[in-house]
Formats: C-alpha cells, sequence, structure tokens
C-alpha cells in the first residue's frame, strides 16, 4: 500500500510541495492528521476518489495523489472506491509523545505562530471531558412490578411543549363540564425527540430539508436555525421553530406567523456567549434572499442581542413576538448551559416564555472557535437537572417546558434526560450523521464531502433529500421505539410517567456532590 | 377609527387595532397613549395610517411591514425594531435602541435619539432603511450595521454638546452614517469605520432623506443640506474575515 505518485511528473510535484512547506516557516511542518493510502494493484483506475473528494486533497496524477496537509479524513473517497483500494487512516504521532503537549496541542500552536488567526472548529467538542449519561443507569421492572411489552400494550409517547396554566377551572354548564381557564397555544409532538437548529446556510438546503420532512412525516418539529425561512421549506413550516436572534436574518411578520413556535437564541452550546460569523463566500444568491441580506456580505450576528441586557429586555421581546403572532404561537427561549443556568432559566420563565431550550456543552456547531467550543459551558445532564429542580422549587415548573439538547448519542440518553426532567430532546449532529456525517469536524470550511454543511451546488447535489429523509426518519422511528421498549422495561406506559422521575435513575461512579446536583441516588441504594 | 387608550392595557389596544387593520381600516386615532407598548407590532398595509396622542411605550412599529405611524410627542425605546418596511414619525425626542435590525422603511425623529440606534441595520434587494435624527445621539450608533442609512443632524444643540456618543461604528460591515457637524475622530471605531468629510456625491445619497425629514417637520432642507456633514462608512465588508487560522 502506497500513496507515492506513480510517475516521475507526480513525484516532482510531491517534492517541490515538500519543499514549499520546508521554507514556509523556520520549524513548522504543517502535518496531516492522517494517512491516505492506496493500492495501485486494486485500483481500477476509475478516479472516483477524486471526484468525490470535497477538499480537493486528491488529484489525478496517472494515478491517484494526495495532498496529506489537505485530507481531513471524511472517508468519502474509501466508502466510492469501488475496489475498497483507498484506506485513510489515522497518521501516527510522530512527534515524541508527551502527556501534556499533546499532538492536537503541538499542531494547534505551529498553526497559530504561522498565522496568528483564532483556530476554528465544526461539529462538537471532542475532548473527552466525563459523559455523565455514561454515569447514570435506568431502573427496570422484577416481579414486584411487573414491566409492560410494547408488542401488546399501547405505549404514550406524544408530548405537549408550552406553557401549562397554574390551575384548570372548569364550569359546569347544560352541556356539560367546561373548560373556563383560557388556554396557551401548545406544541404537540409524537415523540419527544425534535430537531436542533441548524440554519441554512450553516447547512445545505437539501440537508435543512431532509430533516423538515422527516420532522413532518414523524410528528415532530424542526428547527430553521437563524437563518430565515427558504421558499421550498414553506410547507414544512408549520412543523417549525422559526428563530429570532442577534443578526435578525429574515426575521419579518410572515416568518414569525408561518412557523409553529417562535424561538429566540441566545446561546448555543457550543459556543455559549459568541455570536455566529457566516462567511460572505456562503451568502449565495439563495442563501441572500432566505436571509435577506446582500449577495456575498457577511452575516454577522453578533454575541448578545444588543436590545437584551437583561431579563426585561428578553421579556420586552418575547412578547414582542407575541404581539406580532397574535399569541397563538409558543414562544422558547434558547440559552447555552452555563454555571448559572438554573437562576437564568427562572428569569426566562418569568419574562414569558414559553420554552426553555437548553443546550449542553457538547452541542454541534457549523463553525466556533476551538478554545470556545472546547472549554466553555457546563454539560446538559447538570444542565437538566439544576433548571428543573429550581423550577420545581419556585413553583413555576408548569409555566414552561423543557427541551434538552447537546450531544444526546442514542434514545438511553434521550430517556436518561427526560427521566432528570426534560420534556422534549433535541438532536442536532445525530441527524446530520443520519445524512451521512462522518464527523471529520471540518463543517466550517464548506466543503464538506457529504453535501450536508456546504453550499457548493457540485456537494449539495449528493444529498437527495427525501433519500435523507427517509434515512433521518427511520432514526426517529427507531429511537422512538427504543424509548418505548425502555418505558415498558420500566413498567410505565406513557413518556409523561418518566419525565422528571429521577427515582427511576441510579449514578455509578459519580462523586456525592455530582449525585445531589444530579438528585440522583448512588445505584444499590433501593427506593 | 379614534380609540382612548385611556386605562387600556397595551394587549387590549393592540388587539383592537389589530383586528380593525385586517378589516380594512385605514387610520387610527389614538388618544391619551401612556406608555402602551408594541403598537403597530407586526402590522402590514402601506395604506394604514396611525396617530399617537401621548407617549407610546417600547417597541412602537416592531417587525412592522408597511403602514404609517406618527407620534404627536416622544417616543420610548425601541422604535422600528426589525421593521421591514413603512415609516414612522416622532414629533419629540426617542430613546435607546431605535431601529434595530431594521431592514426597510424610515425612521424620522425630530429631537434626540439615545443610546444604541441602528444597531445592525440591513439593506436587501430595494430595500434601504432610514433613520433620521434631528437632534443628538447617544454611544454606539450604527453598531453592526450592515446596510441603510443613519443621518443625525444636530439641529438646535447648546453649545459644546456632542453630536454624538462614543463607539460610533463598532462592527459596522455596510450602510453609512452621515453626522452634520463636527466629530471626534475618537468617538468613531477607526478599524472598522471610515470618518471623511462628505462630498457633493454624498449629499445627493442623502437629499431625498433630508427632504422628507424636513418636510415631515416643516423644516428648511436647503439650509440643513448648506452645512457640512462627515461621512462613516465601513473600511470592510468582511471585517472578521482575517480573524481565523486557516
Amino acid at each position: 500500500m502506497s500513496s507515492t505518485p506513480t510517475d516521475t511528473k507526480g513525484k516532482d510535484r510531491a517534492r517541490a510541495a515538500a519543499r514549499a512547506r520546508a521554507q514556509r516557516a523556520p520549524v513548522y511542518r504543517r502535518s496531516a492528521d492522517f494517512r491516505w493510502t492506496h493500492d495501485p494493484e486494486q485500483c481500477a483506475r476509475c478516479k472516483r476518489c477524486v471526484q468525490q473528494c470535497g477538499f480537493k486533497a486528491l488529484s489525478w496524477e496517472d494515478g491517484p495523489v494526495v495532498d496529506p496537509e489537505k485530507c481531513v479524513g471524511c472517508h468519502r473517497c474509501e466508502m466510492f472506491c469501488p475496489q475498497q483500494a483507498i484506506a485513510v487512516v489515522p497518521q501516527v504521532q510522530h512527534y515524541r509523545p508527551h502527556p501534556l503537549w499533546t499532538q492536537a496541542h503541538r499542531q494547534n500552536l505551529y498553526l497559530q505562530a504561522e498565522t496568528g488567526g483564532v483556530l476554528l472548529a465544526g461539529m462538537g467538542n471532542d475532548l473527552p471531558y466525563p459523559v455523565l449519561w455514561d454515569n447514570l443507569l435506568l431502573d427496570a421492572c422484577q416481579v414486584t412490578n411487573p414491566s409492560i411489552d410494547p408488542l401488546r400494550e399501547p405505549m404514550e409517547l406524544r408530548t405537549y411543549l408550552g406553557r401549562r396554566p397554574d390551575a384548570v377551572e372548569v364550569t359546569l354548564g347544560g352541556d356539560g363540564p367546561e373548560l373556563a381557564t383560557e388556554m396557551g397555544p401548545t406544541l404537540e409532538l409524537e415523540t419527544p425527540i425534535i430537531f436542533a437548529a441548524m440554519s441554512y446556510g450553516s447547512i445545505s438546503l437539501n440537508a435543512q430539508k431532509a430533516i423538515a420532512m422527516a420532522a413532518e412525516e414523524c410528528g415532530t418539529l424542526w428547527n430553521t436555525g437563524e437563518g430565515g425561512l427558504h421558499e421550498d421549506l414553506k410547507p414544512y413550516a408549520h412543523r417549525a421553530f422559526v428563530q429570532c436572534a442577534s443578526g435578525r436574518f429574515g426575521v419579518h411578520a410572515d416568518y414569525l406567523n408561518a412557523g409553529a413556535a417562535i424561538e429566540i437564541k441566545i446561546g448555543q452550546g457550543a459556543k455559549p456567549g459568541i455570536g455566529g460569523h457566516l462567511p460572505g463566500e456562503k451568502v449565495s444568491a439563495e442563501v441572500s434572499e432566505t436571509r435577506m441580506i446582500p449577495v456575498g456580505s457577511d452575516a454577522l450576528s453578533p454575541a448578545p442581542q444588543h436590545d437584551i441586557y437583561s431579563i426585561e429586555d428578553l421579556r420586552q421581546l418575547i412578547y414582542a413576538l407575541k404581539e406580532a403572532s397574535n399569541y397563538e404561537k409558543p414562544v422558547s427561549v434558547k440559552i447555552a448551559a452555563v454555571h448559572n443556568v438554573a437562576a437564568i432559566a427562572s428569569g426566562i420563565v418569568r419574562a414569558g416564555a414559553d420554552m426553555v431550550y437548553l443546550d449542553g456543552f457538547r452541542g454541534g456547531t457549523g463553525a466556533a472557535p476551538t478554545i470556545i467550543r472546547d472549554h466553555l459551558g457546563i454539560p446538559i445532564e447538570i444542565a437538566i437537572a439544576v433548571v428543573d429542580q429550581q423550577l420545581r422549587e419556585e413553583g413555576i415548573r408548569n409555566q414552561a417546558s423543557i427541551i434538552a439538547a447537546g450531544g444526546i448519542r442514542s434514545s438511553a440518553d434521550a430517556a436518561k434526560a427526560i427521566a432528570l426532567g426534560a420534556d422534549a430532546i433535541a438532536i442536532g449532529t445525530g441527524a446530520l450523521l443520519a445524512l451521512g456525517c462522518t464527523l471529520c469536524q471540518k463543517c466550517y470550511t464548506g466543503r464538506c464531502s457529504w453535501g450536508i454543511t456546504t453550499q457548493d451546488p457540485a456537494l449539495t447535489r449528493r444529498l437527495d433529500p427525501y433519500v435523507g429523509s427517509r434515512r433521518v426518519g427511520n432514526l426517529l422511528r427507531g429511537w422512538s421505539a427504543e424509548l418505548e421498549e425502555i418505558l415498558g422495561a420500566m413498567g410505565v406506559n406513557a413518556i409523561e410517567s418518566l419525565r422528571g422521575s429521577r427515582e427511576r435513575l441510579r449514578g455509578v461512579g459519580l462523586d456525592k456532590t455530582t449525585l445531589d446536583i444530579l438528585g440522583v441516588k448512588p445505584a444499590g441504594v433501593g427506593a | 377609527m379614534r380609540i382612548d387608550a385611556s386605562d387600556l392595557h397595551y394587549r387590549d389596544l393592540n388587539r383592537r387595532i389589530r383586528e380593525a387593520a385586517a378589516a380594512g381600516t385605514k387610520s387610527f386615532d389614538l388618544l391619551n397613549v401612556n406608555g402602551q407598548r408594541y403598537i403597530g407590532d407586526g402590522i402590514a398595509g402601506a395604506e394604514v395610517e396611525i396617530d399617537i396622542h401621548g407617549v407610546p411605550g417600547n417597541d412602537l412599529g416592531a417587525f412592522m411591514d408597511g403602514p404609517t405611524i406618527r407620534v404627536h410627542g416622544n417616543a420610548q425605546d425601541a422604535v422600528a425594531n426589525t421593521m421591514n418596511a413603512g415609516r414612522i414619525i416622532v414629533d419629540g425626542h426617542a430613546g435607546d435602541v431605535l431601529g434595530y435590525g431594521m431592514r426597510g422603511g424610515e425612521l424620522l425623529v425630530r429631537g434626540k435619539v439615545g443610546y444604541r440606534v441602528g444597531i445592525h441595520m440591513k439593506a436587501y434587494r430595494g430595500r434601504r432603511p432610514v433613520i433620521v435624527a434631528g437632534g443628538t445621539a447617544g454611544d454606539f450608533l450604527g453598531e453592526y450595521m450592515a446596510g441603510g442609512l443613519l443621518i443625525v443632524l444636530g439641529l438646535e444643540t447648546t453649545n459644546g454638546e456632542p453630536l454624538i456618543g462614543d463607539w460610533c461604528a463598532t462592527g459596522m460591515h455596510g450602510g453609512a452614517i452621515y453626522l452634520r457637524g463636527e466629530v471626534d475622530p475618537r468617538q468613531v471605531a477607526s478599524n472598522f469605520a471610515d470618518l471623511r468629510a462628505a462630498d457633493a456625491e454624498d449629499l445627493q445619497d442623502i437629499r431625498e432623506s433630508v427632504e422628507a425629514f424636513c418636510e415631515a417637520f416643516s423644516l428648511d432642507a436647503g439650509r440643513i443640506l448648506g452645512d457640512g456633514f462627515m461621512r462613516v462608512g465601513p473600511i470592510s465588508h468582511r471585517p472578521y474575515g482575517a480573524k481565523y487560522a486557516a
């Protein structure tokens, strides 16, 4: 196996590239994260690998030639090679190993010494922080409390999001009892799993359409993100959160009234406290129409919304949105999970939000400074527990639903989130994986080989929204069926019975303080 | 349609306006308005006219798409928030965060305006939002400005009163700000924006808006346009373009 070019021209080119690298900086060599290997014996010389590489790492010189600096390890070429002649493997540590100065630290430092810039990353935090989901276990029934077989018993996953009244008044008239309490607008979902906000611009229209169609088909919700609503997605808007964030891109009265609900985005788990910059190159003619800004101009979402510096200001925007939508749309406020999340969430609920969306520090992003993505925020597991607890203690838990997101990998994580106190969970990364993403984390380059996080028509057409929606829908169906299995094993027949039921969780390998914060007993302690 | 807003909660007042506008009412006279928020919020229709007697509350004309509002008095904060189209004329002074994310239409304020005016205004296709302040403006004027036109005329200012506050044009990456009179260059974010004297072509650019302002308040446009203007424009449409390592 060798990636060596097969002719002298290719060898000359490789040598020239090596010389250029050596001359670029006194010590820096931009080293490759992956080793691209290819077996010329197996190669059918179809050039498919070169065509498939979105990152332009491969070229053809009488055989495939790799530019190792450009290969991001997305494995698109490997998967599309009809001869299985390609293998992309992680590059072995080629510096002397050091437990403190890891290869990642050293490479980042060299890059910054060369550029003086801020490091960028895509998707979620990839550092090995503890994953508390893996320290929590769910209860099951044995002998004294019979479990339920979801194959023969109906299981209820239906979920309602929005404000519940403090009390319900019923009047008894001639036609029987009638509800006297004015009920606010609520959202009805067939499963407690919704899709996280991913804007058109950060992902392709085909990716957003696949998710929107899956949401409609599965009776759940998708989220426009802060990128406006594309004309093609208007038929699915009635199952969407339409987002209003600091850039106010594409936000107008018709947009606010087109959605199922309105979401004010304050923060994002992957980048708490900072805004977003969609670079001008990604603002194509179509993205420009949806965001309602000129083609090619940077789409800057400032870090705070500069009309919101307090809970009172937030209340003002919540009610401005409710007025604009005639009080027919529930309003969600999305925040990143940060140290003071419980008090902030309490303020949000008191400000009039009908839903609080908590995004944990492992949540994904199209682009964020690496240092922010990897080091700010708190785990979603902790955030759910403390927010639920705070709202209960204040007696306002009924006033808003909790949506939790940020690193939910499976139906088990979802069930644990709901047991901790979430009403619903949102998936972003999970949905993109279903569309083909391999987590190469290079979304910010706009070169996604799967046509997901790119606006290049040559790449976006690779993603068939109908095939994509089937795959994303399958994921929801699979997870929903698993949730039913979990409920059955726990002896309950409705997701409502699991909600906030921390008694059905036990911790393993967690210290007492963490267990106390989570409100969970250690494994081994009975009821 | 006349509505006496005395003791009316904003929710009831605005519901009546919304329902009447939807049913075809074109003209509204709101009397005794006293701090009610969200008047004209999300209302559409270029023929709708709302006259407000008194002081409307925050978020006047938020998300508005076409109507004309005239305030016979002062206005508070967040007028023309994310406004799409339409016209708001304020006979007196107006508060902070005017025209946040404004995409189209006009906001004409006879007197002074507060802090954070015109943040993230943006232009789109035929839409070019305009804010004209007759008096002075506070700090953070035109922050993150992405498009449109901000004009501060500094009429009837007392001696030594600064025309604008500090941190003007921080994060600016589009649009233009015109300031009638002298400005201390330290008040303008020089890392984002360029401050220079306006030339004849620039004055042509603001003529229409200044004339509209003068017509609204019966002032002499010729005299105002004759005085020296400074122009603040973005250095780059990609202020963060070089920030990242790649």
